[in-house]
């Protein structure tokens, strides 16, 4: 069905891009998509665990042909979307544990197969803390044993359900409740870091990917294409948080724009454990630009200027930019 | 047909004439040959169509269990001690899910310090956890309580634990006789899930439930549970009539209607427990014995019902509260509150120490002399234990 064009969405960032052909369009410009995460639910303004998982579950839901179960660890995604006897999913959805989303999907995608049921696929999803942190363990398992479940997680780099306390994935030098901005190293500590798609790579799963709800179009493709293939898949997704982070909500999506544009987060796509494709930086900025907008780094601007800090991670970008090659 | 067999391979061979579609699998002794046995069941292919999973942990044991049975998979696991403590919170999960998962536990004591030997410090410590506990006597008993635990789960939607001694039955060779597929199949009908995971009709499982609802959650979950008290014994009738011999139940006595002194235990110490209430029995004594089988929920009546008449109970246990004394025993006293029966607390065998014929006879010696406390640590030798610390 063609639609008249009108020009209220431009940009190849632009979701519901009515210039394109219909079969060109994002799942969210379809009128018939599935609405997976429904409105209704109780995230907070600007969310962008809720951006992210609305893309992700329609695109997984469009691939699927509606044949989709989820398994969903505790966490904010779960909390805000099942307060009984409320529901803001469409589809069949289980929530267990916090860290036992991936074995849990292994077992739904087990019972699938044992009653030759090909045609339903699973996804499992997460926050960072269920994923990067508490279930991790059983991440690796489904990954090593090859289970047929794409697992998303939704990085907003801290603890955000319980009050924004630090995860394995909170960047150096943010604010949370477990590293405040006080004394002498304010803010969460240099450490080796922990790239969960790295980690993923590392099992030669068929299909890796990062994206952020910057690039939803970017997203929905990623969706698309590990769905079409089947075993371990693993999706890790920048989703900015405006409560843990402290920005505007309504700056949301231009804030994860800047942590890929500064470098710090990498955009890529890997095959069997070689990285097969990356989204170049077409604009890139300082991590300064990045950082400021956001109270969580507020204490590397004031009252003094932590140029020393600010350097640190700026490093730690331009070794990505170097690693990934996300600059030509 | 009878058979020689080793306690596992017993019941997982009945395991798996009861057509489990999912098992998890990690190994923790002693428990490691039922899931060594069912790996070889499912890759010979006697066992199809099933999925066999050797996950990572316990915890993932458990979750993959919770993921296939709300899938509408008839799912089985086992674990013993410090397994079964590390899927402590999948078990609630399960449980409050009111996922039918049927579980082998094959006791053994719990750490620190490490010990391989059984007691029943593992499952005892999930009594509260809201899966139906049953204790099997031998291994006879052990593989037939599985059968029996798929067609109780499956009726109730609830998670039912079969715990068996370590090593005194998992790893003991004896005669039993194995349920054949076509009685099984007579006896439990294929799984049908009460809520299950399924695009064509899509259903949200485990909701965030606030203090409006959450007591009633509860409620609903112990009320189900006390369900099993009524369903335990008819399900073992039905099983005796198709099977042929008795197995389960909630309680077995023995010797008990004239008894003065009654001796209350679980699992395999049972046998010879009676043994020397037989001796007991020839000096004089009007000894008896109940055994209970089913620990959650609790046969509180029928306990009462088997021990009303007693003057004193002696209550075995092989595990304890620490700080408080015997879990069992505390149960009995419940069941006994208004009456007159003094009750007298036992921990036995704790760690694998073995309970003996002589140490029974001693013990219970004292307490038909009516010379033991509330708590008595059979055996204890307090010459191993630092002058001062006590």
């Amino acid at each position: 069905m063609r639609q008249p064009i009108k020009y209220y969405q431009v940009g190849s960032f632009a979701v519901g891009n009515r210039l394109l052909d219909p079969d060109e369009r994002a799942v969210q410009a379809d009128p018939s998509r599935s609405n997976t995460l429904t409105s209704g639910h109780r995230a907070c303004q600007g969310c962008g665990e809720a951006l992210g998982a609305r893309y992700v579950l329609d695109a997984a839901m469009r691939a699927a042909e509606g044949r989709l179960i989820a398994a969903n660890a505790t966490g904010c995604l779960e909390v805000f979307t099942t307060p009984y006897p409320e529901s803001a999913w469409t589809l069949p959805w289980v929530h267990s544990l916090f860290g036992n989303a991936p074995a849990v999907a292994t077992g739904v995608a087990a019972a699938l197969k044992v009653k030759g049921r090909t045609d339903v696929r699973v996804i499992g999803q997460g926050g960072d803390g269920g994923t990067v942190d508490i279930g991790l363990g059983c991440l690796s398992g489904m990954f090593e044993r090859g289970d047929d479940v794409l697992f998303v997680c939704y990085d907003n780099e801290a603890y955000m359900n319980t009050g924004v306390q630090r995860s394995g994935a909170t960047p150096p030098a943010a604010r949370t409740a477990t590293t405040q901005a006080v004394g002498p190293e304010p803010g969460n500590v240099f450490g080796q870091g922990k790239s969960a798609p790295l980690i993923a790579m590392a099992h030669e799963i068929p299909y890796v990917a990062t994206a952020t709800i910057a690039d939803l179009r970017d997203l929905e493709a990623k969706v698309e294409r590990a769905m079409g293939l089947h075993g371990p898949r693993y999706l890790h997704v920048l989703v900015t948080c405006p409560l843990g982070w402290g920005c505007d909500a309504s700056a949301s999506i231009r804030i994860a724009r800047l942590a890929t544009q500064s470098g710090l987060f990498p955009v890529f796509e890997a095959e069997d454990g070689d990285v097969t494709d990356v989204t170049k930086i077409r604009r890139p900025v300082p991590v300064e630009d990045y950082l400021r907008p956001q109270k969580r780094f507020a204490h590397l601007f004031s009252p003094v200027r932590r140029d020393d800090v600010i350097a640190q991670v700026q490093s730690r970008a331009d070794r990505n930019i170097q690693r990934f090659g996300l600059v030509d | 047909m009878r058979r020689q067999l080793e306690g596992s391979r017993a019941v997982a061979e009945t395991v798996a004439r009861c057509r489990p579609e999912v098992i998890a699998a990690y190994p923790i002794s002693p428990q490691t040959h039922i899931v060594e046995a069912l790996s070889q069941l499912t890759k010979t292919g006697e066992l199809e169509p099933c999925e066999f999973i050797n996950v990572e942990s316990e915890f993932a044991a458990m979750s993959v269990a919770i993921g296939a049975s709300a899938t509408g998979a008839r799912a089985y696991t086992a674990t013993a001690s410090q397994g079964l403590l590390f899927m402590v919170e999948a078990l609630y999960n399960a449980s409050g899910l009111g996922l039918p998962i049927v579980m082998t536990v094959a006791n053994r004591a719990i750490g620190a310090p490490i010990n391989i030997w059984n007691d029943h410090s593992d499952s005892m410590s999930q009594r509260d956890s809201g899966w139906i506990q049953l204790y099997a006597e031998t291994n006879q008993e052990a593989a037939d309580l599985h059968v029996q635990a798929f067609r109780l789960a499956e009726e109730l939607s609830l998670p039912v634990m079969v715990c068996m001694d370590g090593f005194i039955l998992t790893h003991a060779v004896e005669e039993v006789e194995l349920p054949t597929r076509e009685q099984v199949d007579a006896y439990l009908p294929p799984f049908v899930p009460r809520q299950v995971l399924d695009p064509d009709e899509p259903m949200t499982i485990g909701a965030m439930v606030g203090p409006e609802a959450f007591t009633e959650v509860k409620y609903l979950m112990h009320a189900k549970q006390m369900r099993a008290l009524e369903a335990i014994p008819r399900i073992a009738s039905e099983f005796e009539h198709e099977f042929g011999r008795s197995s389960g139940g909630l309680l077995r006595t023995y010797r008990t209607e004239d008894a003065d002194t009654v001796v209350l235990a679980l699992g395999s110490v049972l046998g010879t427990i009676e043994d020397v209430v037989d001796e007991l029995r020839e000096q004089g004594e009007r000894i008896g014995v109940v055994g209970l089988k089913c620990f959650r929920p609790y046969p509180l009546d029928e306990v009462r019902a088997a021990l009303g008449h007693a003057r004193r109970v002696v209550v075995i246990e092989k595990a304890f509260a620490v700080g408080v004394g015997g879990i069992v025993g505390q149960n009995v006293r419940l069941a006994l509150s208004g009456l007159p029966a003094a009750v007298y607390g036992v921990i036995a065998g704790l760690g694998g120490r073995p309970i003996t014929k002589a140490s029974l006879h001693r013990v219970l010696r004292e307490g038909i002399d009516d010379r033991l406390g509330h708590l008595t640590f059979l055996d204890l030798d307090l010459d191993r234990v630092p002058a001062g610390a006590t």
